[in-house]
């Protein structure tokens, strides 16, 4: 297990420096370049040409990337080529933040409802629960994020006025500040997961629901309960880690865009701003941090396996 | 006294708005500290009918007639809560697939305390003690440890050792055994069973050991009862059926079954044809269109059981050895 853990990590750390790279390339091929997205029209020839030295644009791709490498390597992303060139770890020490609350909450509130959700309908198979479990789970997966998120707002925000429409508050400003201002776009986010999640879990206990050892525990007299969440859930749950991690992919990606709705500045908001404006430096820091999350989060079910499995743990 | 008393046990199939008969007529019972086989082919209704008295049919299936007394209660006229209260606690079960029967991801010691931590009510120390002593019981060496480990780190007769210290865990009154061991090795198939019936002796627990296999019936059981098509066809004492068995088809599987006392160029004599197709309607006795001595009263009448010294058969045209078919082994 041990061994098997730091091959994983190892092949961790591979991916994530695959995808630096890769970013780091791709970037310079889009087309337009960032001197013209910052001086518009504005500067003449020898501007334009200072400016690239200035930002060390002018000097090879293959220096620049060795240069930006070995900073990385030292914990320095750059700084931003845009506006007050702020350095990329500050911008992305606020904004990590932000997401990550965002997608956890978003994380919570949809297992707290496909939990549920996919017990019923698994144990109510063929009925109008299941059926109606069945419809939503449907729904929430047809519906856009953004159009999720913009009726949201517009029901939650403008109407009820319950909740206020956009904007951030970090947890430091209190509890409820914080939860009021993510709970829209987490439901915004999480309802596509949750719907993915609960048939999943459906599915999954309906396979282990018939298995012999679920018979076992039926002719030792247990409660409905006992049978539920000591023999039935731990079995189910094992096929359902896998699309969680899998899935929480979607979070990040739900992410980028319902922040832009709900005008949070997150990991999504710079990251679209950052490519618009081909802020390099900034672009190849969000990338890289959101696949660090997305490596970290596979590493992390990998975990549970054999949390859950001693099959996987003992061998 | 009677501990279970199978009467008249129909078990019905929901299929496609109507439903089809799978068990027309169990019946037999057995007794405190006593073993009764119920013997048939794949397909005989006695895997279901266990299931029936231990409440556990699968979607579909439900009693559609025949008392199930236990005791003095009718077990399927009791409550569903009424009934879990009685699996684990007064009836448990063994089952046929050792290998898959147990939790993969739960450990020996949960699946064996959980039960008698509910239905017991003891606490985990007093719980954790008496499943040593169950492991010991059925012949686990090194409990300690294999408390500890998962079933995937037990052998095939481990793990159904550890189902029987499962089943014996809160002291039942009856024990219901579906082939407890044909997934497991013919060596390690007489330990069990030998195991399981020392047990249930010991404890004086009433066992119903389920089988297909009549080389079983005469070394652990007192009492058979025979399965054809749904049906009980002929009930004896072990002794009274090797001897003498009445009903056609327990002569011809008894014939069927290798012996080695028998000289060795003694023919096996299969049955021919195949069981009844449940979705078929068939009237009289189930076994005549197979039956050599079948008449065509046969094909109309359901044959009454006759009683003969305890011996009950359900034949019309029952006999002694001299009416069995030439050849068949006595």
């Amino acid at each position: 297990m041990a061994s098997y853990m730091l091959r994983r990590f190892i092949g961790s750390i591979i991916v994530m420096w695959a995808v630096a790279t890769l970013v780091f390339f791709m970037l310079r091929f889009v087309p337009g370049d960032p001197i013209a997205a910052m001086l518009a029209d504005a500067g003449g020839p020898d501007e334009i040409e200072a400016m690239k030295r200035n930002l060390g644009l002018d000097r090879s791709l293959f220096v620049q990337y060795a240069i930006w490498f070995q900073n990385m390597l030292h914990g320095d992303l750059g700084n931003s080529i845009y506006g007050s060139r702020v350095a990329v770890t500050a911008v992305l020490a606020e904004a990590i933040p932000r997401t990550l609350s965002l997608s956890l909450l978003a994380f919570v509130i949809a297992l707290a409802i496909a939990l549920p959700a996919g017990i019923l309908s698994a144990t109510r198979r063929n009925t109008a629960t299941d059926t109606t479990v069945s419809l939503l789970a449907f729904l929430g997966l047809s519906m856009p994020d953004f159009w999720l998120a913009i009726l949201l707002i517009i029901v939650f925000a403008a109407n009820l006025q319950w909740l206020p429409a956009i904007g951030y508050a970090p947890l430091s400003d209190g509890f409820w500040p914080w939860f009021s201002h993510l709970i829209l776009p987490s439901i915004a986010i999480g309802t596509a997961f949750s719907a993915i999640i609960a048939r999943m879990i459906r599915s999954s206990l309906l396979e282990v629901l018939k298995a012999d050892y679920m018979r076992t525990a039926r002719a030792k007299g247990l409660t409905p309960w006992m049978i539920m969440f000591g023999h039935a859930l731990p079995n189910a749950m094992i096929p359902v880690i896998t699309v969680i991690g899998i899935a929480f992919a979607l979070l990040i990606s739900g992410a980028v865009v319902v922040e832009n709705v709900f005008a949070i500045k997150g990991l999504g908001r710079v990251l679209i701003e950052g490519i618009l404006n081909r802020d390099y430096p900034v672009v190849q820091g969000a990338v890289l941090v959101v696949s660090a999350i997305f490596v970290f989060s596979n590493l992390i079910v990998d975990l549970l396996y054999g949390v859950i499995d001693p099959r996987i743990r003992l061998n | 006294m009677t501990l279970l008393r199978v009467e008249n046990l129909a078990i019905d199939v929901a299929r496609d708005g109507g439903s089809c008969r799978l068990v027309h007529d169990a019946h037999f019972s057995v007794d405190r500290g006593e073993t009764l086989a119920v013997v048939g082919e794949s397909g005989s209704g006695k895997s279901l009918t266990a299931l029936a008295v231990m409440g556990l049919l699968g979607e579909g299936l439900s009693v559609s007639g025949g008392r199930i007394l236990f005791g003095d209660e009718d077990l399927a006229q009791m409550s569903p809560q009424a009934r879990n209260d009685l699996r684990g606690s007064r009836i448990s079960m063994i089952f046929q697939e050792a290998m898959t029967s147990l939790n993969p991801v739960r450990s020996i010691e949960h699946q064996l305390i959980e039960g008698m931590r509910l239905k017991k009510r003891l606490s985990r120390r007093a719980a954790r003690a008496r499943a040593l002593e169950l492991l010991a019981e059925v012949g686990i060496s090194d409990p300690e440890r294999r408390l500890k480990q998962y079933p995937h780190q037990l052998s095939g007769g481990m793990r159904q050792r550890v189902m029987i210290a499962i089943a014996l865990a809160c002291d039942p009154e009856l024990i219901l055994a579906d082939e407890p061991t044909t997934a497991l090795d013919v060596t390690i198939q007489a330990q069990i069973l030998a195991l399981t019936s020392r047990l249930c002796r010991d404890h004086g627990v009433g066992l119903v050991l389920i089988t297909h296999n009549l080389g079983i019936v005469a070394r652990y059981a007192q009492k058979v009862a025979v399965m054809y098509g749904g049906r009980v066809v002929e009930r004896a004492s072990a002794r009274q059926l090797y001897r003498a068995p009445q009903h056609p088809y327990t002569q011809g599987l008894l014939a069927s079954v290798p012996r080695l006392d028998l000289p060795r160029d003694t023919p096996l004599r299969p049955i021919p044809g195949a069981p009844p197709d449940p979705t078929v309607r068939l009237g009289g006795c189930r076994f005549h269109p197979r039956c050599p001595r079948a008449s065509d009263l046969c094909a109309t009448e359901v044959p009454p059981f006759v009683t003969d010294g305890g011996h009950e058969v359900a034949c019309l045209h029952s006999g002694s050895q001299s009416s069995k078919p030439k050849g068949a082994a006595a």
